[in-house]
Parts: C-alpha cells; structure tokens; sequence
C-alpha cells in the first residue's frame, strides 16, 4: 500500500519525541528506519499502527487519510521487538489469532495456518508454546502471526534485536525474500547499519525526532545530505584542522570547516608504493588491528589521527612504521553547508605532456 | 539461638489460633450434639447466616467487577492523566487505613435516614442504611482494596503489548479481554475472590455500624455472635463461629492453592 506522511508530530507531555517527519512509501517497498536509541523510531512506527496518536500530521495510506482508524481498522501487521506472542496460546493459535478475529471458518484457518507454518519453516511446532521455543522461531511465529490476516503494511520493530548474530543474518535474507515474495510494503527499525545496508530498499536515518535524509543505501553512503548521516552511516574519523590534510587547502580557507573522512577513501603504502607521492602525506603507523579479513589501522599524521584498513596481501605494517598516505577524498561541513571534495592534488600539478 | 525463635513462633501460633479453635470446638460441644444444632437451627442464627451468605456472594461479584475493571483503567487507560491515575491508586488504599467502623459511620453519615440522599432513597422506597444494601456497601468499602492489589500489579507486569498485538490483528477490547488478558490475569482475580470471600465473611465493625444489628432482620453472623457473647449464649455463639471457623479454614487452604497456581502463571 502506497502510504504518505505529512509533518508528524509526537510530543509526550513537553518531550517533543517525533518532529515534522514527511516521508512517502511506494507500494511493495521494504524501508529501514535506521537512527540512534531514543531517537523516535517506534514511536513513528507506532503512530503508523495506530498505537499512538499523532500530536499533528496526516498518515495516509493509499489516499485515505487514517489518523482517526483505530489499530483494528488499519490493515496492518505489527511484530513487536520482544514479539509480544500469545503467552498461553500454541504457535497455531498465535498464527490463528487473527483470522479467528474474521470469524473465517474452521477450514480456512487450517488452511491458512498451515501454509504460513510451512513457509517460516516451523511445521512440527505447532503445538509448542511461546517459551518452549528458540528466539529465532519466535521471531517466526510473530512474523507468521502478523502476516496471516494478509496485511497491507507489514511493521517490524527491531524484529532481529534478541537474536545473535549468527542467526540473525540467516534470518534477515529469509525475512527479505519472503516480504519480496508476498510483495507487501514493509517498514523495519533496526539499530544495525548493516541490516538496513543489506536488507532495505531505502532507508530513513532517524536522530533526535527528525528525519535526516531518506533514499537508497548507496545514496546515502554517497551523498549524505547532513552531517550526522555522514558520521553516522559507515564508519569515519573527523578531522578537524582540515588544513593538515594535503590537496584541501581550499576548504582549509572557509572558517570552521571540518572533514569526515571514511577508512575507504585512504590509501596507505610504504614509501614509494603510492604512485601519486607529491599528495601523499607522512604518517606515523601506531596501531594495528586484525578485523577477521583485514587490518585495521591508526594513522597519525602530526597531530591528527586518521583510520583506514589495509589488506592481509599485502605486507603487515607494524606500529612505529613510516608510511604515506594518500586521502582521496573527503566530506566536507562547517554550519552553512556540505559538500565532497576530492583531493585536488590528484589531478598530478605538472602534467607531462608527450 | 535460631531454634528458640522457631520454638517460640510455634508457642505464638498455638497460643493465638489453635487454643481458641480448640475452646470454640469444646465450647459448643459443652451440651453435646443438641446443644449445638439447637444454637445452629436458631431462627436467628440461621438468618444471620443467610444474611451473611448473601453479602458474601453479592460482595464477591461486585468487587470482582469493580476490582477488576479500576485495575484495567489505572494500568491502561490512556485518557486518564498520570496526576488522576496516582490519585485513585492511593484512594484505593483508604480502606486499609481506615478503620471499618470509621467506613460504616462514614456510609451512615452520608446515607443514613436523616441525610438528604437518604431521605430521597428512602422516599421512593429503598431503604439504604439499617438495610441489606448499606451492609454491603459497607461490606465492598472495607474489602475493595483486595481485587484491585491482586490484579494491578499482574497487568503492570505483563505489560500492554500482547494486547496491543491483538489489536493490530483486529481484535477489539472485549474479545482481547477475554481471550489475551484474562488468561494472565485469572489467578489474580480467584486469589481475589478468596480474600474477597473470606474478608465479607468475617466483616464485623463496618457492618455493626451501619445495620443496627436488628435480629432476624439485619443481623449477619459475625454480629450474632457478638450478640450472643454479650448475652452470656456461649454455647450458641461457639456454634456459629465454628461454622465461621471452619469456612476460614477452607478458605486458607484454598488461598494456598490459588497462590500456587499465580505463581506458576
Ligand atoms: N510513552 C512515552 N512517554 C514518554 N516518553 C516517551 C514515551 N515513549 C517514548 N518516549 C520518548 O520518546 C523518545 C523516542 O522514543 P522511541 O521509543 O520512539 O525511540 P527509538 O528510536 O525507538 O529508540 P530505540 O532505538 O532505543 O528503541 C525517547 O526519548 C523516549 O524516552
Ligand atoms: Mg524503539
């Protein structure tokens, strides 16, 4: 379902927890509600369901405006963080909830039941209660609970939080491909940068009650549209004396510039290995980290300390190495404005003609 | 050291409750199994013992009702302020720093024959104080508190979100109630009843007060026996607290059970 919110607002008592979010959501989409804790993502989600009432804004779904429907009336499904299941109910009669609400007949229920147990692969637990199950069926039996009565907006709260990291990996593909095979419009909170990264269609960065930015992973990566999404999305080092850094001499003339510069936009090599050597700088190596398929390295470049990782092939530096260093680009911010710039020396200053 | 605290706990415990239940046994016994039946199958007695049955059961329904549904309000509702909430939360507590003759003369106060509510009540017939229905409004003022206490900690601890669940899947509140809440919540309330029950059947000063212990009119079983001490009827009063008596114990180890059973769920 197509679904539009106009200037959402949510205070509780004089805490103003959601402000003047506007988002539009295409129908089939799977979005990410990405954002650090507190910063108002369930209670956005909340409202859509119907939870919690908007102190001002519209909610439309499909062209109608639905601030005034209660939660029954919504068509939607909701899977709570801590999935919230039936306590003294068997997974069958959680899944059946809903569509004993219908008043479907006894058949059609079976039916319907039986399909989606199969589909989140629990055939063979219907019988078991909430806590006779795993934290990964759980999830399942919310997730099938919630899909049952065929909902057209499906909302997952934090759906993977209390599962460990193995799993959870498993679970988010399986969840992508069965929203995609059902083709319901979806909105999930997480906390985790990588589930939104891998999983989301688009995703909304959520701080302090605002929407920061909304669009695709890799435009969000790529051109993040304010300061807090640059640091918060990937990881990154600020840096403030811009003018330590070669090839940035022009942002290094605007007061209060600062950079943020991301580990993939250094390259580091021994002395000589850098091609483009009048834009490198010299840096001192003073810790390395082993990350599983890379290493991890601090830099310090006289007084600023920058972050980058270096391959296993090639050779491990050691803390205390002279290296170079070259930034290839970095984003740029001071209080009026943001902007990329990649480093001008690396169009080579005196090109050589033949 | 231990030990002589153990040891003492006992000789407390004998002293207090098995001695007087021993002496209530023997007491009406004295004249043997006439004796009893005739204090029992006193015109009096038996009335006082239906009056009591019937504001037991009456009592019971209405604070499971009450109880019930004030605790579903405090720890639910949201047009409810925080400020309003906190207020009836420790309104609830009256009862239990009130003393029950202070809450029957309070009933008698405000409803009694020469009040201006009283006097309406009465004029179109129904008459409140020195009555059935005084006595159990007096009776549902001492015990109100027990329902409540039992449930409202149950609901704060399972919290909104399996109800909000069955929300979203369009089940509106009554079927919620009945289907996600009062599952969780049915052992809180038969513990409820239980004190409830045993609370209305032992109901004395509340009561006293505001039914003007008439005999054979409005007289309950606690005040019989009162009456009957008073009289110097010992046998007769040892009769009817006896079948007290034994309703308590009953009661107890229905308590123990019931309290298994929450906590279990
Ligand atoms: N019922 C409430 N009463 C008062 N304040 C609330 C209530 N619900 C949420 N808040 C506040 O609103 C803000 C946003 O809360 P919300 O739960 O939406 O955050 P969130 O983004 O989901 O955080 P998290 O990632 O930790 O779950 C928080 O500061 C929270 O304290
Ligand atoms: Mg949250």
């Amino acid at each position: 379902m197509h679904i539009e919110v106009r200037n959402l607002n949510k205070s509780f008592g004089d805490f103003h927890a959601v402000q003047d979010v506007s988002f539009d959501i295409k129908k089939g989409q799977l979005i990410g509600l990405l954002g650090p804790s507190g910063g108002g993502k369930t209670s956005i989600l909340r409202m859509l369901a119907g939870l919690e009432s908007p102190s001002s804004g519209d909610i439309v779904f499909h062209g109608k405006r639905v601030n005034d429907l209660p939660p029954q009336e919504r068509g939607i499904g909701f899977v709570f963080q801590n999935y919230a299941l039936f306590k003294h109910m068997t997974v069958y009669d959680n899944i059946a909830f809903g569509l004993k609400v219908k008043k479907q007949t006894k058949e059609q229920i079976r039916e319907r039941v039986m399909t989606l147990v199969e589909l989140t692969g629990l055939k063979g637990f219907e019988h078991r209660y909430a806590h006779q199950l795993s934290g990964g069926q759980r999830q399942r039996v919310a997730f099938a609970r919630a899909l049952a009565p065929e909902p057209q907006l499906l909302l997952l709260d934090e759906p993977f939080a209390a599962i460990d990291a193995k799993i959870r990996t498993e679970l988010r593909t399986w969840l992508k491909e069965m929203i995609e095979r059902v083709g319901i419009t979806s909105i999930f909170v997480t906390h985790d940068q990588d589930e939104a990264i891998e999983v989301a269609d688009e995703i909304m960065i959520i701080s302090k009650g605002r929407l920061e930015q909304k669009g695709s992973p890799w435009a969000i990566y790529k051109d993040p549209q304010t300061p807090f999404v640059a640091s918060f999305i990937g990881e990154s080092t600020i840096v403030e004396d811009v003018g330590a850094l070669k090839g940035f001499d022009s942002a290094a003339g605007k007061p209060g510039t600062k950079a943020l510069i991301r580990p993939e936009y250094i390259e580091i090599g021994k002395p000589g290995e850098i091609r483009l050597a009048s834009a490198a700088l010299e840096a001192n190596v003073k810790h390395i980290h082993f990350r599983g398929s890379e290493w991890l390295v601090e830099l310090e470049v006289g007084s600023v300390k920058l972050v980058t990782y270096r391959s296993l092939e090639k050779d491990v530096l050691q803390p205390g190495d002279r290296v170079h260093v070259l930034v290839h680009r970095a984003y740029l911010f001071n209080d009026q404005e943001s902007w990329i710039q990649e480093n001008s020396l690396k169009e080579d200053p005196m090109p050589i003609h033949i | 050291m231990r030990k002589l605290w153990i040891t003492l706990t006992y000789v407390v415990f004998i002293l207090l409750l098995i001695i007087p239940l021993v002496e209530i046994v023997r007491g009406s016994w004295s004249e043997g199994w006439s004796g009893f039946t005739e204090g029992l199958l006193r015109q009096q007695s038996l009335h006082a013992l239906k009056m009591t049955a019937l504001i037991v059961v009456i009592v019971t329904v209405l604070n499971t009702l009450f109880g019930v549904m004030l605790a579903l309000y405090l720890v639910r509702a949201k047009w409810i302020g925080p400020r309003i909430k906190r207020l009836l939360n420790s309104l609830v507590d009256l009862p239990f720093a009130v003393s029950p003759v202070i809450g029957g003369l309070m009933i008698v106060l405000i409803l009694g024959p020469s009040t201006v509510i009283g006097t309406f009540f009465e004029a179109s017939g129904f008459k409140i104080v020195y009555a059935l229905p005084g006595m159990v409004l007096a009776t549902l003022f001492v015990t109100f508190p027990l329902m409540v206490r039992e449930v409202l900690p149950v609901l704060q601890e399972i919290g909104a979100q399996q109800e909000e669940a069955a929300s979203t899947l369009g089940a509106y509140s009554w079927y919620t109630f009945w289907q996600v809440t009062w599952p969780s919540i049915r052992w809180g309330v038969i513990y409820g009843v239980v004190l409830t029950v045993a609370r209305s059947l032992g109901e004395f000063g509340a009561v006293l007060v505001v039914s003007g212990n008439i005999m054979n009119k409005t007289q309950t079983a606690t005040t019989l026996v009162y009456q009957d001490v008073e009289n110097f009827n010992v046998v007769a009063a040892n009769g009817v607290a006896l079948v007290l008596a034994a309703f308590s114990v009953g009661l107890l180890l229905l308590m123990e059970w019931a309290k298994k059973r929450k906590e279990v769920h």
